[in-house]
């Protein structure tokens, strides 16, 4: 068939094809509303990369583009050797924390859901209940008990409120109901111990949560302001948002630097979620079971 | 491979009693069958075989051994479950493999026993592939294959064939059945399909509500039943069940038709006389019955007559090629020998 003879039987076929129906008003509107909410969230990030590009006198001017955009800001906060000090913690805070959630929400959250105990209902309503206490009113108890520990200013006092969250059990509970019980019960008769059967079989299976909630602890705890800001006294010790907040002094806040700082702490955070969001899809296909 | 028993074995959950006292041994390379309806207590009979449920009472023994306390890992079973249960995140050698974990073989022969297994079951290009990547078919024979490999004394199968389409059904039914005589290991097979029951078994164990009905081989069981629950159960279409009278040389029909017996259940005695569809024809033998056809179902050799007698249904078995029209008149006979009579009461075997 010819260049032109293959033209013409497209141009056929695009002539006769149906003609696409007009979106009507509903649909409008929903693009309307996932318009608005898409640039709700993305403004602040705008903002942000904006101002750090801004000279300190142009930071209160509304203008998104700079008026005479400079890297100073960026070469000031990756100068100032504070700021790696901070990262480091922070990057040492929410790793671990993350670590030991995903270790020790997903061994609970599988005891809770795998193992048929007495008070197994009532451990898990106690577990959930915590959920419904504000971190403000935490705060005071954790500090007290960090103050008599000895754990004030220390990596230790940062994360131990934080290294078991009921919110990672409980997601972590709910996606091994998921898990069918023939898959424990075949690792039971081919000689794994249970701890084995959770190791080996259970956790590959939750993948998708596990991810899930790794995203969210580090994030959590990559963007902890209060609880940081109360137990730490040193500037050495601070994490990262508690040193970008110590930016400028008494009379002045150095907005373009805080946002330097934060617009360089979302690249640990944008790899985190690109390590682990394959995971989460990954997870969807996966199949072992009849289904 | 070892023997199998199971002595006065109960099993209660909640007050509620789900196995009543199972008595029932099994020999050394037997094929046995537990077949029954949902809730019959089959499952949690293999379950307790395998140690995945303690029994409230009562003992197993395997190979001459009390296993009762035993992990399931202690028991030298292997199980393959219906859902096949090979984990998604492994490839089929290590899925098969996956049972060789606590062995104390060294790595080649662990591999050449994976090897051996994968040939057995005609795996062997299919060991690198991952379970997503294979049909269903396939996903039963790894499932299979991870049981072999440890050359368990005892297999349970936990109604492995019941998520296969027919065809696929009966291809795997046959594997597992050349399989058995190719290996000769004990097998407990659990299913609520009477057709796999009757073709796989050496002998077949029927249950309902957690009590044997009946246990025999194929042919006793479909020839020989116990009562009316393994008339019906076993065989397709059902054993026509007509609720009759004994009377001094035989038994009285509700339709009058009297019927003589070699050896009658007595005068007066309330009794349900079971004659088979495929025993039931036109013409030869004891006359039964005569009554009206209302539906013909024709099955290619034969064709399955329901014939309306006195407004209760009965099926026949007619001729495949010239079989009699709806709403003719038929009068089924059937051969003495052919005939079940069953105590009106109890349903049991008289």
């Amino acid at each position: 068939m010819s260049d032109t003879a293959i033209r013409a039987s497209s141009e056929t076929l695009l002539a006769t094809k149906a003609p696409k129906r007009p979106a009507n008003m509903g649909q409008i509107l929903r693009w309307l509303i996932l318009f608005l909410g898409g640039i709700a969230m993305i403004m602040p990030i705008v903002y942000m990369l904006s101002t750090s590009l801004k000279w300190p006198h142009e930071v209160y001017d509304v203008n998104l583009v700079p008026k005479e955009p400079t890297l100073d800001n960026y070469r000031f906060v990756l100068e100032d050797g504070r700021f790696y000090g901070w990262f480091i913690n922070s990057l040492v805070i929410a790793t671990i924390t993350t670590i030991c959630n995903l270790f020790f929400d997903s061994l609970v959250g599988y005891t809770l859901c795998k193992f048929r105990f007495p008070g197994r209902y009532i451990v898990f309503i106690a577990i959930l209940s915590t959920l419904m206490i504000p971190t403000e009113m935490l705060v005071i108890p954790w500090y007290l008990m960090s103050q008599q520990f000895g754990w004030l200013d220390t990596y230790w006092g940062i994360m131990f409120p934080g290294l078991m969250t009921a919110f990672g059990t409980f997601l972590m509970k709910q996606f091994f109901e998921t898990v069918p019980n023939d898959f424990i019960e075949a690792a039971r008769i081919d000689g794994l111990n249970e701890l084995e059967i959770w190791w080996t079989v259970a956790m590959p299976l939750v993948r998708p949560a596990l991810a899930a909630l790794a995203i969210f602890v580090f994030l959590g705890n990559w963007t902890a302001f209060i609880w940081p800001l109360i137990v730490t006294n040193s500037v050495e010790m601070y994490t990262l948002p508690v040193g970008l907040s110590s930016f400028g002094d008494e009379a002045d806040v150095a907005w373009e630097l805080i946002m330097t700082g934060a617009a360089i702490s979302t690249i640990p955070t944008l790899v985190v979620f690109l390590i682990f969001q394959r995971f989460i899809i990954r997870g969807v296909v996966m199949a072992g079971l009849k289904g | 491979m070892a023997n199998l028993a199971l002595r006065k074995l109960v099993q209660t959950y909640d007050k509620v009693t789900v196995l009543h006292g199972i008595d029932l041994e099994i020999g050394d390379g037997e094929f046995v069958v537990l077949v029954g309806p949902s809730g019959c207590g089959k499952s949690t009979t293999l379950r307790l075989i395998a140690g995945l449920e303690e029994a409230t009472s009562g003992d197993i023994e395997i190979g001459g051994r009390v296993v009762n306390h035993l992990e399931p890992k202690e028991r030298d079973i292997a199980m393959v479950f219906q859902n096949y249960a090979i984990y998604p995140h492994m490839t089929v050698r290590r899925n098969i493999g996956f049972g060789l974990r606590s062995s104390t073989l060294s790595r080649p022969e662990k591999d050449a026993r994976i090897e051996e297994v994968a040939k057995i079951l005609d795996m062997q290009d299919l060991l690198a592939r991952k379970p997503s990547q294979l049909s269903g078919g396939q996903r039963q024979r790894v499932a299979i294959g991870r049981a072999m490999v440890r050359d368990p004394a005892v297999f349970l199968f936990d109604e492995p064939l019941s998520n296969l389409d027919a065809q696929l059904r009966t291809q795997m039914r046959l594997e597992i059945k050349k399989l058995h005589q190719r290996v000769g290991t004990t097998i407990v097979f659990v299913t609520h399909d009477q057709v796999e029951a009757m073709t796989m078994a050496d002998r077949i164990v029927i249950m309902k509500d957690g009590v044997i009905q009946q246990v025999g081989t194929p042919a006793e069981v479909y020839h020989a039943p116990a009562n009316t629950f393994v008339a019906t159960f076993i065989g397709a279409p059902s054993m026509n069940m007509l609720p009759a009278v004994g009377t001094d040389e035989g038994i009285r029909l509700a339709s009058g038709q009297e019927v003589a017996l070699e050896r009658g259940p007595g005068a007066g005695r309330g009794v349900t006389l079971g004659v088979r569809p495929d025993d039931l024809h036109e013409g030869k033998g004891v006359p039964i019955l005569g009554g009206t056809v209302a539906v013909r179902e024709p099955l290619g050799p034969e064709t399955l007559i329901y014939v309306d007698v006195d407004g209760s249904e009965v099926i026949a078995k007619a001729d495949g090629r010239v079989p009699p029209e709806v709403g003719a008149r038929v009068e089924l006979c059937a051969r003495p020998e052919d005939l079940h009579v069953f105590d009106a009461t109890t349903g049991e075997a008289i």
